[in-house]
């Protein structure tokens, strides 16, 4: 059960530090917003559900209704993350943010990103 | 057990540090946000940790989901009011010329 528990952490961790790499090194508003809406998702479901399988050593009836809430948690949080991501998107278009484009295909070789 | 946690915990913190570079030195406002938001999302699972650490798990759950949700009406509510101002976009707008 605790190996079960610390694979779902790193997994977790990995999503996490995935995500803040992305947000680092993305070039444009619109492209960071990728890795910070879908990572951070992710690795947080991935870290609470692995404490909540945690929680459930002692099993009684409070742990039971604990891991209930951390789930819980998570299904809010599945809702929230994306919605806050597409207000982000919605206030950079009004807002008249232009997304990263590739003018010519000729200036494509002196870049050196893909 | 716990050691792990704290380790985790640790790597946590150390991810939002890098991730609050994007709040100090983002080009737009709406890239703070992306850092304010990247960083709520962390604390919520910091939170459940520093619960396990100190065996309160009980009080810290509820305190997780009431950061989660004020950082998700924090970010509603950021955005509504920016998406209204102009002049947000100027220097990012020189940024993308020079990047493409």
């Amino acid at each position: 059960m605790n190996f079960f528990v610390v694979i779902c952490l790193c997994i977790g961790f990995l999503f996490f530090l995935g995500g803040t790499v992305g947000i680092i090194r993305m070039p444009d508003f619109y492209t960071r917003l990728h890795p910070a809406g879908k990572l951070d998702t992710l690795g947080l479901f991935a870290m609470v559900s692995g404490l909540a399988v945690y929680n459930l050593h002692h099993f009684s009836f409070g742990t039971l209704l604990l891991s209930i809430k951390m789930m819980l948690i998570v299904f809010f949080v599945f809702h929230s993350i994306p919605t806050a991501t597409h207000a982000i998107v919605d206030a950079g278009m009004r807002a008249g943010l232009s997304p990263l484009t590739r003018k010519k295909p000729s200036q494509l070789q002196g870049t050196g990103e893909k | 057990m716990n050691t792990f946690f704290l380790c985790i915990s640790l790597g946590l913190c150390f991810l939002m540090f890098v991730s609050f570079y994007r709040c100090l030195m983002g080009p737009t406002i709406l890239d703070r946000l992306i850092g304010v938001n990247a960083i709520g999302s962390k604390t919520v699972v910091l939170l459940l940790l520093i619960g396990f650490l100190y065996e309160r798990v009980d009080m810290f759950v509820d305190i997780a989901l009431a950061y989660g949700f004020l950082n998700f009406v924090a970010v509603i509510a950021a955005s509504r009011y920016f998406h209204k101002r102009k002049g947000l976009y100027e220097s990012s707008f020189k940024e993308t010329k020079e990047i493409s």
